[in-house]
C-alpha cells in the first residue's frame, strides 16, 4: 500500500516531446513506472521511444487506460494542459511546470472544487512510491521502500532529507512535493489524511517553509485527527520579511508566514520540529519506536 | 514585482479610476514647476518601494510653487527604509471630507481573490487588521464568475449611505477587479480612497504588486520596472536568471534548489554564522549560471567565505564541478588584493565521484555531508558570531 500512486498507475506524460518531458520520460521508465502514452499536439500516431503519442489525452486515457497525467508544458500553455487533463477521466494530475500565474491557479481551483479529480502541484517534484513507481522529478536511487511517509512544499530539500532517512536504513511508503507556488492542488492536509488511512505509513515527515499558513492548519489537523506520529522541519528561519525566497510562495507579507509562527504551531499540536534536516532522522526513529 | 504609486495611477486614470492631477519630478526645480502649473496646492510625494513614507517626511503639502521647491528638495535624495527617493509624484491636493480603503488580495488560504474595504481609510491596513479586524469587510469572489455588481454595492455601502458616492465606490471596485484581473495583480490597494467636499471620490493613493509568474504575458508592466529602486546585485541576478536575496552575513551562499537554500541559511545561522544571501541556482548545471552565482556573491565585500551546497539528482554533480571550476577559471576568487576567499563545496548525489574528481583536479575538496559543509564555512569564514 502507498497513497496516490502505486503498481496500478498508468502514467500519460503531457509534453513528453519537450526537453523536460523527454527526458523525465526516460527515467521513470527506467525506474519501472508505467508509462503507458504520451500527448503533444500535432504529433499524435508517432513514437517516444516505444510509446504512443496522442493529440489529446483523452484520446490517450481511451486508448491505453490512463488514470494518472503529469504535465511537463511550458508556464503559458500549462494552465490548458491542467484544463485537459482535468476533463479527461484521469484521477491524478500531476503538474511539474513551475511559473503558472497565480490567478490562473486559482480558477483552476475553482474549476476542481466538487470534482473527484487530483491535483498535485503545479512547480513539484511528484510522487514517488519506492521501489513500485515514480511520477516526477525526484532522483530515484536515493529512496527506499518502507513505511514512514514524506510530504513537502521543496524539491531538493526533501531529497536530502529523503536521503538521510535511507541512509540510516528507513524506508518511506510514499514520497510527495506538494509545490512551492502559493495556490496548489493538493495541500498537507490532504495528504496527512491520505498518510493516517494508509495501513503501511507508520509514522509522517512534514516539510514545510515560509509562506502562508498551511503549516498552522495541518498541525491543527494532526492534533484533532491523527493517530500517527509527525515529525516536522520548517524552512527559511533566517529568511528576511517581503522577499520571495525563491518560490513564488515563499514570502513573509503582512507579517504573515514566519517560521518562528509555524514552528510554533508544530509544537502546540505535539510535532516535533527538528533544528537541523539531519535531526529529523532521530525525530523519526524515536516516534517509530 | 511592485510598481510605484505613480505607476499605479496611470493604469487607474487610464482604466477611469478618478486620480487627482500629478506629474512626477526629479528635481526640486521640476516639482516647482508642475506647482506653477496647477496653480493650486500640491501634495509633494516620494516614490519609493515602502511603506512609511508619511512619518518618514516623505509627503509633505506646498502652499505655492516655492514650498514645493522646498520640500521637493528635501525629500530626493533622502532615504527612507534604506532606499533612496529619485522621484517626487507632484500631485494637486484634495479637500478631503472623508477617507476609506479599498483592496483586492489573492488569498492563499481560500484560493481566489477577496476585496476588501474599511472606513479606517489613511493608516496602514495591516495595523487596522490586527488592532481593529471589524473594521474591515470581506468579500471572496469566485474567479471562474468574476466580481458581482451586487458584491461591490453591499461593500460600498459598508463605507457610505448616500447613493452618489455609494455608486461611484462601486463602480470603483468593478474596475479595480477587472484591472486587478487583466494584470495579473497579486495585490492592489487604494488607501486612502477620498471624498471630498463636493462628494467626488478620488483615488489618493495606490499600491500595486504584480505576479512574477505572470510578466511573460504582460511586456507593458515589464518595461515599468525601476532598476533603481532595486539592489543592485539583485537586479544582475535577476538577468542571470538565478533566485537571489541579499542579505547581511558574511557567508556566501550557493545551493541548488530554493527549500535547501533557505535549509542552508538556516544552518549558517545555527552553528552561529550569518548568512550572506539566499541563492538557488535552479536544476540547471550550466556553467554560465555558477559563474554569475559566483560573481554576485563575491561582489558583496562582506562575504568572508563561499559555500556550495549541491544535492545532485537531476543535476548531475559533474556538471556542478565543471562550472564551479570553469568560474574560478573565469573570474578568479579574490576580493580586490584580499586573500582568495575560502571555498567549502558540498556535493553529494548523481556522478559525485566524478565530480569530486574534478574538483580534486583543481585543488578543492568536497566534504559529503550538509552539516559538515556549514560549519567548516561558518569556521573559515571567522567563526560564530
Amino acid at each position: 500500500m502507498s497513497i496516490l500512486v502505486d503498481e496500478n498507475t498508468r502514467v500519460a506524460v503531457q509534453g513528453i516531446t519537450g526537453r523536460d518531458g523527454s527526458f523525465h520520460t526516460r527515467q521513470m521508465v527506467e525506474y519501472g513506472t508505467k508509462v503507458v502514452a504520451g500527448v503533444t499536439p500535432g504529433k499524435g500516431g508517432q513514437k517516444f521511444d516505444c510509446l504512443p503519442i496522442y493529440n489529446t489525452l483523452i484520446e490517450a486515457v481511451e486508448g491505453e487506460g490512463v488514470n494518472t497525467s503529469i504535465i511537463y508544458v511550458r508556464p503559458p500553455f500549462a494552465g490548458d494542459a491542467i484544463y485537459e487533463a482535468i476533463d479527461s477521466g484521469v484521477g491524478l494530475v500531476i503538474c511539474i511546470t513551475e511559473g503558472i500565474p497565480a490567478l490562473e491557479m486559482a480558477k483552476i481551483s475553482a474549476y476542481l472544487k466538487g470534482s473527484d479529480v487530483r491535483l498535485l502541484g503545479p512547480n513539484c517534484p511528484g510522487v514517488i512510491t519506492p521501489g513500485i513507481t515514480k511520477v516526477g522529478i525526484m532522483p530515484g536511487h536515493i529512496h527506499q521502500p518502507g513505511h514512514v511517509g514524506v510530504v513537502s512544499r521543496s524539491g531538493t530539500l526533501t531529497y536530502e532529507i529523503v536521503h538521510q532517512l535511507t541512509t540510516a536504513n528507513i524506508g518511506q511508503s510514499t514520497c510527495l512535493g506538494i509545490g512551492g507556488d502559493p495556490i496548489i492542488g493538493t495541500g498537507f492536509i490532504d495528504a496527512l489524511e491520505a498518510f493516517e488511512a494508509d495501513p503501511e505509513t507508520h509514522a509522517v515527515v512534514m516539510i514545510g517553509e515560509i509562506g502562508g499558513s498551511d503549516e498552522e492548519k495541518a498541525a491543527e489537523f494532526v492534533k484533532n485527527k491523527m493517530k500517527k506520529p509527525v515529525v516536522g522541519f520548517i524552512a527559511g528561519r533566517t529568511a528576511p520579511p517581503g522577499k520571495r525566497m525563491g518560490h513564488a510562495g515563499a514570502i513573509i507579507s503582512g507579517g504573515l508566514g514566519g517560521a518562528e509562527e509555524k514552528v510554533k504551531a508544530l509544537n502546540n499540536s505535539g510535532i516535533p520540529v527538528a533544528d537541523r534536516s539531519v535531526d529529523v532522522v532521530n525525530m523519526i526513529q524515536t516516534a517509530i519506536n | 514585482m511592485n510598481l510605484h504609486e505613480y505607476q499605479a495611477k496611470q493604469i487607474f486614470n487610464q482604466n477611469e479610476i478618478p486620480i487627482p492631477r500629478e506629474k512626477i519630478a526629479q528635481t526640486a526645480q521640476g516639482a516647482s514647476n508642475i506647482a506653477e502649473e496647477f496653480a493650486t496646492k500640491v501634495v509633494v510625494k516620494a516614490q519609493v518601494h515602502t511603506g512609511g513614507r508619511g512619518k518618514a517626511g516623505g509627503i509633505k503639502l506646498a502652499n505655492n510653487p516655492d514650498e514645493a521647491f522646498e520640500h521637493a528638495n528635501e525629500i530626493i535624495g533622502m532615504s527612507i527604509n534604506d532606499l533612496t527617493v529619485r522621484t517626487v509624484l507632484v500631485a494637486e491636493a484634495v479637500n478631503i471630507s472623508h477617507e476609506s480603503y479599498v483592496g483586492i488580495i489573492l488569498d492563499r488560504q481560500t484560493r481566489q481573490p477577496v476585496v476588501m474595504v474599511s472606513p479606517a481609510g489613511g493608516v496602514d491596513i495591516e495595523e487596522v487588521a490586527r488592532e481593529t479586524p471589524e473594521k474591515i469587510y470581506k468579500v471572496g469572489v469566485d474567479p471562474l464568475l468574476g466580481l458581482q455588481p451586487y458584491q461591490a454595492r453591499a461593500l460600498a455601502y459598508k463605507l457610505y449611505s448616500e447613493s452618489s458616492v455609494v455608486n461611484q465606490v462601486s463602480g470603483i471596485l468593478l474596475k479595480l477587479y477587472n484591472l486587478f484581473i487583466l494584470n495579473d495583480m497579486s495585490l492592489v490597494e487604494i488607501n486612502p480612497l477620498v471624498t471630498d467636499l463636493d462628494g467626488q471620490v478620488w483615488a489618493l493613493d495606490g499600491k500595486v504588486n504584480i505576479d512574477d509568474n505572470a510578466l511573460f504575458r504582460h511586456s507593458e508592466i515589464e518595461s515599468l520596472r525601476d532598476p533603481a529602486s532595486e539592489e543592485p546585485t539583485e537586479a544582475e541576478a535577476r538577468e542571470a536568471d538565478l533566485s537571489f536575496v541579499k542579505l547581511d552575513g558574511d557567508i556566501g551562499c550557493i545551493v541548488n534548489g530554493a527549500g535547501l537554500a533557505m535549509a542552508t541559511m538556516d544552518l549558517v545561522k545555527f552553528y552561529g554564522g550569518l548568512p550572506a544571501n539566499f541563492l538557488d541556482i535552479g536544476g540547471s548545471s550550466n556553467p554560465d549560471k555558477v559563474v554569475a552565482a559566483m560573481k554576485i556573491i563575491t561582489a558583496d565585500k562582506k562575504v568572508k567565505a563561499i559555500l556550495f551546497n549541491i544535492f545532485g539528482g537531476i543535476t548531475r554533480c559533474d556538471d556542478v564541478a565543471n562550472g564551479i571550476v570553469t568560474a574560478l577559471d573565469r573570474i578568479g576568487v579574490s576580493n580586490e588584493g584580499a586573500p582568495t576567499l575560502p571555498i567549502v563545496i558540498r556535493l553529494t548525489g548523481t556522478n559525485e565521484e566524478v565530480g569530486r574528481e574534478i574538483l580534486k583536479s583543481v585543488g578543492l575538496v568536497a566534504v559529503d555531508t550538509m552539516a559538515e559543509a556549514v560549519q567548516m564555512a561558518v569556521s573559515l569564514g571567522g567563526g560564530a558570531k
